[in-house]
């Protein structure tokens, strides 16, 4: 034996030592397997970007909601373009258009927004996301609704 | 009587149940502790604890109603199919096609909802009678689990129906998971298994609710009845 004051690593130590490792090592590697399988690669979910018609089609001034897309298309203006998302930003409810009022209203816990997505009032805590919206070769809009972008982009038509 | 006496002295009674009718103290309490489902139970009940105005029998409900739930869930997995295209018809289908199965469906549903009713109730009523006090202080925890377990039951069979209430009411729900700090944004992800409440949503939904869940819920009650053994009775 040496004459140190560390204390030698007995067999026994040693092998309870490799034993809880490996139990732990397999552990986690089940724990990231587990966490992998339950995360899908592929996913069949409708396609984020849709085609939302002419520019013409709009009119001037007008906030346009499409119901199968959850998204408002807006022309604020001549050649002025953007789109906002319907899916409310507090609980992921669908708001609807006022048109009377002017404003965007969540029917689910009472949140308002102006057309431009900025919140008035109610539980939300963010503006309505505003997605990305470009034109294509054929001249048609397309909405890409995985796409959030900043409220300076506008589509200038 | 004759018969049943007759009956319970067989040999083949007896050799199910080894005591037969109890007629001391003693052999009262070896019918207790010689069954799997009585040993349980406390042995030795005081009579002050079975006064309706003791417990007003909240944890006893609550167990009737999970054997209700029981039942009706498994008669309803027989017509129901967790999938987008089907779903919806078989829930309509039992309401409308199936005999009774409306009143199955009724059944599981009043009786979910009266469970989640009568087990907050039954956590109130041990709340303020210190029944979480020592030596009970863990038996608290685990109805406080359960407690959690009966809310996500009822929580994931929401979603089974397959209708504009359900899609919503799980979209705020998950969306709710979403604000968890650092993992939210996966932790929702996993839970619906994909971006949308969709047809692997319906899936996971239904495999949480009708195997995962339950099969917590029961190991944690057999503990539960256990511990009220061990911890000396109810107060």
């Amino acid at each position: 034996m040496n004459e140190s004051d560390e204390r030698p690593i007995s067999r026994r130590y040693f092998f309870e030592a490799v034993g809880c490792g490996a139990v732990v090592v397999s552990m986690a590697g089940g724990g990231v397997w587990g966490w992998q399988f339950l995360s899908p690669n592929v996913l069949f979910e409708p396609s984020s970007s849709f085609r939302a018609g002419r520019p013409e089609d709009y009119p001037l001034g007008a906030v346009t909601f499409n119901p199968q897309q959850r998204v408002f298309i807006v022309r604020e203006k001549e050649g002025y373009f953007y789109a906002l998302s319907a899916v409310c930003s507090h609980l992921g409810c669908i708001a609807n258009w006022r048109q009377e009022e002017g404003i965007i209203a969540c029917p689910c816990h009472g949140s308002k927004f102006a057309r431009t997505g900025e919140v008035l009032t109610g539980p939300a805590p963010r503006p309505l996301q505003r997605l990305l919206i470009a034109l294509n070769e054929g001249g048609e809009l397309v909405v890409d609704k995985g796409t959030a972008v900043g409220e300076e982009q506008i589509l200038k038509v | 009587m004759r018969l049943l006496e007759h009956i319970a002295n067989s040999r083949a009674w007896r050799s199910v149940f080894r005591t037969g009718i109890p007629e001391s103290n003693l052999e009262r309490s070896e019918v207790i502790m010689n069954g799997l489902f009585l040993h349980v139970h406390p042995v030795k009940v005081r009579e002050r604890s079975l006064r309706f105005s003791t417990t007003f029998y909240l944890g006893g409900i609550s167990f009737g109603l999970f054997l209700i739930l029981i039942v009706t869930g498994i008669l309803l997995m027989l017509y129901y199919r967790p999938s987008v295209p089907q779903a919806y018809h078989d829930m309509k289908d039992l309401q409308f096609v199936v005999s009774p199965g409306r009143f199955l469906r009724n059944m599981h549903r009043w009786a979910a909802h009266g469970m989640v009713a009568v087990v907050f109730l039954h956590l109130l009523r041990v709340f303020y009678a210190g029944a979480y006090k020592p030596p009970r202080e863990f038996n608290w925890v685990v109805g406080v689990l359960l407690f959690i377990l009966t809310l996500l039951l009822s929580f994931t069979g929401y979603l089974l129906p397959w209708d504009q209430l359900s899609i919503w009411a799980v979209t705020i729900g998950t969306n709710m998971a979403r604000a968890t700090p650092l993992i939210g944004e996966k932790l929702r992800f996993v839970l619906l298994g994909g971006n949308v409440v969709g047809g692997n949503a319906l899936l996971r939904f239904y495999v949480l609710h009708c195997v995962v869940l339950p099969l917590f819920l029961t190991l944690g009650v057999g503990i539960h009845f256990w511990r009220i053994r061990k911890d000396g009775g109810l107060k």
